[in-house]
């Protein structure tokens, strides 16, 4: 391997990081795509708005309100911290957290797309035929959005994999337990003579950005054609 | 058997007003053009649309009655719904399609898979995906959706009316046979007249939103309602009559009223109900028995009505025994003839214009007629 030991663990914190970040937003994400979609309500733009935000605000501004909700001291940090042992700030689950909430809006975007084109003339149907409605998202609306889901879940992973900023203000930059890829990228920038771990590091999320985006593609594609769309 | 329908709902620019009651097991159609509000009425009974105020209620399951604020939801309905547009589930095979539908019936199986893939021929189909399959197979398979349902009744709106003409005549008979072997009501939605004739025991007219007339096919096909719908071209008598057997030329000896017609029948059995169209624009009315003409019927009767028909003919029904059948004859001819209610009359109509229906066994038989 070309990967120095401490290179090699910013790559597998930050799969570690990244796998947390979408299984913690995948169920919200399909339910708030859902919500946006299928539900008409007072607010509803609003609710909108607020989803989308992280793709607006300076990350390092998430960062800080994460630290102010989740920090020891914060209202749910305490509270999680009291009910659960579980501490976010500093920790990898922090970071994932951090993740999560930056790549939400990519997450929700493709799914809503894809639950767009779900015909809803198919889910009357599975009703006439005596499903539910739990039955009906399970059995059909969810396999029918399906592609976005995936493509979702992959473009998410690839941008947890390079969040930066909401990541080092929220967790900091602690090598083995907050320093993903682009965190361990900078510090080798600030260190005299890393240069060429600088240039590895950049080369690998090139590489790893670009097989999640291709992954996504070639995935969509190849659900579009098991449908015969 | 009682079937009784009635919904109202005021929609943007068009109103819902429509009842029907079915007095009887059988093949109810729900007639009119595109846009008159029949699917809108489909989709009360399955419970997909809510309306202002109606009722459903078959036999003595009360599916919803606005009064007594009952509406059950579609999922416990149990009506068999085929879409014109199939909607078969894309992510599933042919074979998971129809097991989807068996899975969550709630009654005993009366049809069974075995059945429906017998009946419908699907076999060969079970391991297809969805977009594989021609527009006729399509519709077969959501009919054996629905039936697998074990749904108390069948609805079919326009299944028909994506398919072009060979793909229909393909899908027809799979319906006869349904209609003829399963003794499960059906509500048939049509804009074509060909279909509901061939199929519909029971008739009812819509016209924006509403449901102008109703009753037995062979009662409404003397329907002056009828023939501001499909034109005074497609208007006739159509008759019921038992198969007496086949003459020396191979034509089909068929009872009608007192008298008899020969039809052009195929392979029909002595003893089966057969149902015929007299097109009036295709009877020729003489006023002396006829002689000396290729024509191979001669039906003798007695004019019961002369009515205008709009223009320059005139419409004269006839009563052939218990039965009525109906001429377009021009406003000279009628004249000339001096017809007028009682004049004893002879209708001539060639074997080669008249066509013909087997109607099975599980039919009504006419005399049940409702208004």
């Amino acid at each position: 391997m070309w990967l120095s030991a401490s290179e090699s663990e910013a790559l597998h914190l930050s799969l570690s990081v990244a796998t947390r970040s979408v299984l913690l937003s995948l169920p919200v994400a399909i339910l708030t795509a859902w919500i946006l979609t299928r539900r008409q309500f007072l607010g509803r733009t609003v609710f909108d708005a607020l989803v989308h935000l992280p793709l607006v605000l300076p990350p390092v501004m998430v960062g800080y309100l994460l630290l102010l909700l989740f920090g020891t001291r914060g209202p749910i940090g305490a509270w999680l911290e009291r009910a659960f042992g579980l501490e976010l700030i500093f920790t990898r689950n922090g970071a994932a957290l951090a993740t999560a909430v930056m790549s939400f809006p990519l997450m929700v975007r493709s799914m809503r797309i894809s639950l767009e084109n779900v015909d809803r003339g198919l889910e009357d149907a599975a009703r006439t035929l005596g499903a539910g409605a739990i039955d009906r998202f399970a059995t059909i609306t969810l396999p029918l959005m399906l592609p976005g889901v995936l493509a979702g879940a992959i473009t998410a992973f690839s941008a947890a994999l390079g969040e930066f900023g909401a990541v080092i203000t929220f967790v900091s930059n602690i090598p083995g337990e907050t320093r993903t890829l682009p965190l361990a990228l900078y510090s080798a920038l600030q260190t005299p003579g890393g240069d060429s771990s600088a240039a590895r590091l950049a080369c690998l999320s090139l590489i790893l950005g670009l097989a999640g985006l291709l992954l996504s593609e070639w995935f969509a594609r190849r659900v579009r054609r098991l449908l015969g769309r | 058997m009682m079937f009784s329908v009635s919904a109202r709902k005021q929609f943007a620019g068009f109103a819902l007003d429509a009842s029907f009651e079915l007095p009887a097991p059988g093949v109810v159609a729900l007639f009119g053009r595109s846009g008159c509000g029949k699917t809108s009425l489909v989709n009360v009974i399955a419970g997909l649309l809510q309306p202002d105020a109606g009722h459903v209620v078959l036999d003595d399951a009360v599916l919803l009655d606005t009064e007594r604020r009952i509406s059950m939801p579609p999922e416990r309905r149990r009506m068999g719904y085929v879409f014109q547009e199939s909607r078969l589930f894309p992510h599933l095979s042919v074979g998971a399609n129809l097991r989807y539908a068996l899975k969550r019936a709630t009654r005993p199986a009366f049809v069974n898979l075995g059945l429906v893939t017998d009946l419908l021929e699907l076999g060969a189909l079970m391991d297809r995906r969805t977009h594989q399959l021609s527009g006729g197979e399509r519709q077969r398979v959501a009919i054996g959706r629905a039936l697998l349902s074990q749904p108390r009744l069948l609805l079919l709106d326009e299944p028909l009316a994506s398919l072009d003409a060979s793909r229909r005549d393909e899908v027809l008979p799979y319906l006869e046979t349904l209609r003829d072997q399963l003794a499960i009501p059906m509500v048939y939605v049509s804009h074509n007249f060909d279909e509901v004739w061939r199929l519909a025991t029971y008739l009812v007219l819509m016209r924006s939103g509403k449901t102008i007339a109703q009753g037995a096919v062979g009662k409404m096909s003397l329907n002056p309602e009828l023939r501001a719908i499909i034109g005074a071209d497609a208007v006739g008598a159509i008759v019921e009559g038992t198969v007496l057997g086949a003459d020396p030329s191979g034509l089909m000896r068929v009872r009608v009223g007192h008298g008899e017609l020969k039809v052009q029948a195929g392979a029909a059995i002595k003893g089966a109900r057969l149902r015929v169209q007299l097109l009036a624009r295709d009877l020729i009315v003489a006023t002396q028995a006829p002689q000396y003409l290729s024509v191979r019927n001669v039906l003798a009767g007695s004019v019961t009505s002369v009515t205008d028909d709009e223009g320059d003919s005139d419409l004269i029904a006839i009563d052939i025994g218990g039965t009525t059948i109906m001429a377009r004859i021009t406003k000279a001819a009628t004249r000339d003839l001096r017809l007028s209610t009682g004049t004893a009359v002879w209708a001539l109509v060639k074997s080669v214009s008249l066509r013909s229906y087997s109607i099975g066994t599980k039919v009504a038989p006419e005399s049940q007629d409702a208004e």
